[in-house]
This record gives structure tokens, C-alpha cells and sequence, in this order.
């Protein structure tokens, strides 16, 4: 059974000019052992799609959804008491700013024995003794002591460490990490990947990596999931991905990558992602698209089958390659 | 070959704390920087937070005057008393675009104050002309003129930051990371932007950014420096394909690729940077390097050998 499963996920937002739909007919499907990777653009829906899993949403927001269950619950009717006691346990999450993400006022140690306090049953020598575990388990030195700091005394790839320490303190069978390497220096960035992978791997646990950056995709994805104005325009395993891209967008990204670069002048997407008042009709890309004809302009593009990245464009790219 | 800039030993220290009884922190933001930059070429200063980047911008574009050193501009040294001409020729790009432009401006307005402030004897009607021209050359619609900073997506504001640096017509751009802050499909319009201009302007750049993929791509000649001195200098090809110093090494090898290849043999950096007030006797990366000896620890090296290094035990 799958852990996480999400069918036709819609978000919409209410604004003063409207309703501006965040999310769009997204699926999100993570079994255990997976590291599933959601990358695209600000404003591709990414962040949106997990914290409307999550419950995290203002009350402007209107979530539909087909199917979205995890680990046989469904989490569409669930109050938000019964959310409470999933949330944090079995299912968590690491965000991006990981100096804002905690609170100021209390040490560090307060707040990774909150978690346990309220989701474990542990009393309280057994909940210190979990605490000091899991900051040894991220790879912080001297952990009693940090125990007792508070939050500014650390940097920020320590906080995000204590963050990883406090989304972990349960066991979940799902971790969500949304940009969580973003706000660091690369060498640190590199220690907070490996880290995450290698606690992915010891746990069996799944974990989601919502990213923009294609270099950490490729360096620590199983699949990948591109997103472009809240539609899933492309699924694959991350080695076929970068290889073969079947979206237009997908492939055009990855050609606007510096570092792929043959020529001193990149490739470049021309335009910028549409935003609420100026959705395109059709395809949602086709205004930024050198294969777009009136077709594209038109009509919503099909999603393609499995061996077509389920890419959801009318003319996929590199199709033949692939049928050979 | 004509030089535009060129740095030698510059240093800029900063005291803080201190109070009635006890002795101020001395914070050594940037030691040691020498570098020089020629017209039509691009100087890339990489390193992590910390390491002096922004420090040595704000030197350059005589925001702050160094506590040691000399920095030359276009031939003349520049001090305090004759900043005031030198700031035509040294112009910067912010890296976020929605904090460096004002809101309640118009575009038009941001475009002409520079105009306005040092070329006093210019009619209203030639600076609008100017920044008209400006526009064009870095990809805006003349109907943009009389918008406000609000109506444009990121990469437009870059755009406008960096048509408003170009307005004085100056020979060194420093670009204080302008495309991290953008998304991928923007980042590479506005870096064939400034390709197009420093061949177009002949224009120097010092580019100075933690994202070795960009660094790469545009840069060509390489300072990479830690906790506040340069660690390595070299060309390009130098830098990334024979990388000397162990700190160059660990940083090029925890650049994710794109390739993906999960066999890949990583350096790992134990640790972090040392706080700035308190840096280590001897070598500074020698707390987090995996080669460090007595040496390090001890002495401080100098930079040395002809792609320099500043290390006791180089690479390669």
C-alpha cells in the first residue's frame, strides 16, 4: 500500500481580485524508502501542495481533493484534533528558514521535548534522554549542553540541525523538507543532504525534498516531480529525468542550467510564470514554449502515459528515443 | 590592457563591543585582499557567508573606506576626498531586487537620479532621453517608464537595478550576487544580460556570488576567500579543473551537480566557520581541514606559487 497517496489535489486561494487556484489537479504518490523530489519555480504550488496536506493553510485557502490518504487515513475529513495526533508523529516537516522556524523563547531542548511530551508516552528522564539521542543523531557536538541553548546562539546550520532533530523526535514514517538546504552556505548544505539521506536510509522512512535547485535534486533523488504553475507537468526516476526530459519546460530548464551551458549565451525561457491574472488558455506553458502551436493554445494538453514521464503536454519531447 | 581597478593588501576591521571597562572585539571582516580587475573582464569573488564578500563590495564601491591597504581606481587612489568623483566609475548591483529599488518611485525616477545628483548641468529632457536608452539596452519597454517597481517580476527588477547602475556610464560593475535571489528560468536571462553588456560597454565586472555553476559560467578570474582572506587565485580553468587549496577543493566538491551520479566521492567539512572575532592563529581552515598539521596551526600561509594558494600543503 502506498504511504502517502494524493489524487487531483486542488488548493484555491480566496483573494480580493478572486480566486486564485495554487494548486492544480496535482497527484503525489510516496511509498516507504522512497525520496520523492518536487522541484520547480516560486509559485509552481510546491510548498502549497504539503502544507494543504499538512492542515497548515489560513482559512482562505479551499482544498479538493480526490484521494488523499496517508498510511489508510484519510486526511480530508480529519478534525483538527485527530490531525494533531498525526502530524508531528508520523508525518513531519522541516522548513526553510530554519533561524525563524523556532521559537526565540524557549532553548532548544524545551521544544524537541514538547514533541515528545505530547505525542510520546515518556516521562521525563526518558524524554531527556531521547533529546540528547536525537542531537547526537544530527551530529551536534557536546549535545547536553546545546540541550540547554536557545535559538540565537546557534547558526544556521545548527539550527536547521536541531529542526531535523525535532521533525524526527517521533519516528515519523514520512518527513517533508521544503527547501531546507536554501537559507545555507553549499559546505553546510552538503552535511544537511547527506545527513538527511543517510537517516532516510537507516529509518526506511519517505521523504519528500521540495526544492528549485536541480543540483541537489540530482544528488539526492530517487524521482523527481516538476511542477510549473501549480500543475504536475512531469514524473520520473531522477537518472531518466535529467537524460531524457519529455516535458518542454523540463528540458528547457535543465538547458538554462549554467553549468550545462556549451556556449557563453545560455538558452533562456523567454516570459515569466503566469501569474493570477494572466492564466493562459490551454497548455499553461504554451506562451513560454518554442513547440507551442494553436493546439497548445487551446487545449488543455492530456498527461502521457508512464513511459512519456507523464508529461502533460501534447507533443512530449524526446518521445522517440525512448520507443526505440 | 587597460586596468580598472586594483586592490593592494586591503584590509577593513571592525571594533565591536567594548564598553567603560572592557577592551572592544576586533571583527577582521577582510585582510589581505589584492586583486585587480581589466576593462571587458569578469573577477569572481566566491566563498560562504562570512567570508568578507560583501565587505570588499562595499570597499570597492567606496561605501566604506578600508583600515589598511590602498584600492586604485581607473589610475587615481582612492580616499575619501576624491570619492565623490571616483563613484561614476564604480557602480553596483544589489542581490535582492525587491528591497534596492523604492516603491514610491517610478521607474523613470529611479533611472534619472543618479543623473540628477552628479550630472547637475543636464536638462530634464536629456536625462529622460538617457534613461530611455537605458531601458532599451537592458531589455525594458519604453511604456515602462512610468510604472512603479511593484508591476515588475523579479527578473525585471534586476533588469532596472542594473540599468540604474549603468547610468553614470561606469567602467566596473560590481554585482553583488544578482541572481540568487531568481528563479532559474529568469537567472539565465539576466546573466546573458550582463554578458551582452560588458561586451557591448566593455565594462569590468567583479561578481561576487556562492554559486560556483554561475561562477563558472561567467567568471574570468577566480578569488576564493575564507573568513575574510583570499585563499586561492586563479584563472577560471585554473581554479575549477586543478584546484589548489583544500578549502577550493571541499567547496567545488559540495556543489551539487546536475549530473546525477550518487557514486560520487564527497569531501566532507567537518564543523563550521569560526566566528569572525576569534580566528585561529595559523592557517584558518585548519580546524576543518583533513590535511592540517602542527604547521597549520601554528603559522599563518601566505598566498604562494604562481596559481597562488594560501596553503602550507597545496593540492596538486
Amino acid at each position: 500500500m502506498t504511504l502517502l497517496n494524493i489524487k487531483n489535489l486542488s488548493v484555491e486561494f480566496e483573494t480580493a481580485g478572486g480566486a486564485f487556484r495554487a494548486v492544480d489537479g496535482v497527484d503525489i504518490a510516496v511509498d516507504e524508502n522512497d525520496i520523492l523530489a518536487i522541484v520547480g519555480e516560486s509559485g509552481s504550488g510546491k510548498s502549497v501542495s504539503m502544507l494543504a496536506m499538512m492542515g497548515l493553510l489560513p482559512w482562505t485557502a479551499t482544498i479538493t481533493a480526490d484521494e488523499m490518504s496517508f498510511d489508510g487515513i484519510d486526511l480530508r475529513d480529519l478534525s483538527a484534533k485527530q490531525r494533531r495526533k498525526v502530524i508531528g508523529r508520523d508525518m513531519s516537516m522541516i522548513f526553510q528558514e530554519p533561524m525563524s522556524s523556532l521559537n526565540p523563547c524557549f532553548t532548544v531542548g524545551f521544544q524537541i521535548k514538547e514533541t515528545l511530551r505530547i505525542h510520546m508516552d515518556m516521562d521525563r528522564a526518558q524524554r531527556q534522554k531521547r533529546a540528547v539521542e536525537l542531537l547526537e543523531l544530527v551530529g551536534i557536538p557536546d549535545p547536553e549542553r546545546r540541550l540547554k541553548a536557545f535559538p540565537h546562539q546557534m547558526s544556521g546550520g545548527m539550527s536547521q540541525r536541531v529542526m531535523i532533530a525535532m521533525a524526527l523526535a517521533c519516528k515519523p514514517r514520512l518527513l517533508i523538507a521544503d527547501e531546507p538546504t536554501t537559507a545555507l552556505d553549499v559546505t553546510i548544505q552538503a552535511q544537511i543532504l547527506d545527513l538527511l539521506t543517510d537517516l532516510q536510509k537507516e529509518t526506511g522512512m519517505a521523504l519528500i525534498l521540495i526544492t528549485h535547485d536541480m543540483g541537489v535534486v540530482a544528488e539526492t533523488a530517487q524521482r523527481v516531480q516538476v511542477q510549473y504553475a501549480g500543475q504536475k507537468v512531469e514524473e520520473q526516476p531522477v537518472r531518466d529525468l535529467f537524460a531524457h526530459p519529455h516535458h518542454p519546460y523540463t528540458a528547457a530548464l535543465l538547458d538554462a542550467l549554467p553549468e550545462r551551458a556549451t556556449e557563453r549565451h545560455l538558452p533562456t525561457i523567454p516570459g515569466v510564470v503566469p501569474g493570477q491574472y494572466d492564466r493562459p488558455q490551454g497548455c499553461l506553458f504554451s506562451p513560454r514554449c518554442k513547440f507551442a502551436d494553436d493546439k497548445c493554445r487551446a487545449v488543455s494538453p492530456p498527461v502521457q502515459p508512464r513511459d512519456l514521464g507523464l508529461a502533460r503536454c501534447h507533443y512530449p519531447v524526446n518521445a522517440k528515443e525512448d520507443a526505440v | 590592457m587597460n586596468t580598472v581597478v586594483t586592490a593592494d593588501h586591503l584590509a577593513r576591521h571592525y571594533e565591536v563591543g567594548g564598553g567603560l571597562f572592557s577592551k572592544p572585539g576586533v571583527v577582521k571582516a577582510l585582510s589581505e585582499a589584492s586583486f585587480s580587475v581589466e576593462a571587458g573582464k569578469t573577477l569572481a569573488v566566491v566563498g560562504e557567508s562570512g567570508c568578507g564578500k560583501s565587505t570588499l563590495a562595499r570597499l570597492v564601491t567606496l561605501i566604506e573606506e578600508p583600515t589598511a591597504g590602498t584600492l586604485k581606481i581607473d589610475g587615481v587612489e582612492a580616499t575619501p576626498d576624491n570619492w565623490d568623483k571616483l563613484r561614476d566609475t564604480v557602480q553596483i548591483v544589489f542581490q535582492d531586487p525587491y528591497g534596492s529599488l523604492n516603491l514610491r518611485h517610478r521607474v523613470g525616477a529611479i533611472l534619472e537620479e543618479p543623473l540628477k545628483i552628479n550630472r547637475p548641468q543636464m536638462s530634464a529632457k536629456e536625462r529622460q532621453e538617457k534613461a530611455r536608452e537605458m531601458m532599451a539596452l537592458v531589455g525594458l519597454r519604453s511604456e515602462h517608464y512610468d510604472r512603479f517597481p511593484h508591476m515588475f517580476s523579479g527578473g525585471q527588477r534586476q533588469r532596472i537595478a542594473i540599468a540604474r547602475a549603468l547610468m553614470l556610464e561606469p567602467k566596473l560593475l560590481v554585482l553583488d550576487e544578482p541572481v540568487s535571489a531568481l528563479d532559474l528560468s529568469i537567472q539565465s536571462q539576466v546573466l546573458n544580460l550582463l554578458l551582452d553588456l560588458q561586451e557591448r560597454l566593455d565594462l569590468a565586472y567583479l561578481f561576487i556570488s556562492h554559486d560556483l555553476s554561475v561562477v563558472r559560467h561567467v567568471a574570468d578570474d577566480v578569488v576564493v576567500m575564507y573568513l575574510g582572506r583570499p585563499v586561492e587565485f586563479g584563472s577560471k580553468e585554473e581554479v575549477f579543473a586543478n584546484p589548489r587549496h583544500p578549502y577550493t577543493k571541499a567547496l567545488l566538491s559540495a556543489t551539487p551537480s546536475t549530473e546525477p551520479h550518487p557514486d560520487k566521492a564527497r569531501i566532507k567539512l567537518e564543523g563550521e566557520l569560526p566566528s569572525p572575532l576569534a580566528i585561529p592563529d595559523g592557517c584558518p581552515f585548519a580546524p576543518r581541514c583533513w590535511k592540517a598539521q602542527d604547521k597549520c596551526r601554528a603559522e599563518r600561509p601566505e598566498l604562494m606559487g604562481d596559481h597562488p594558494a594560501a596553503c602550507w600543503f597545496p593540492e596538486g
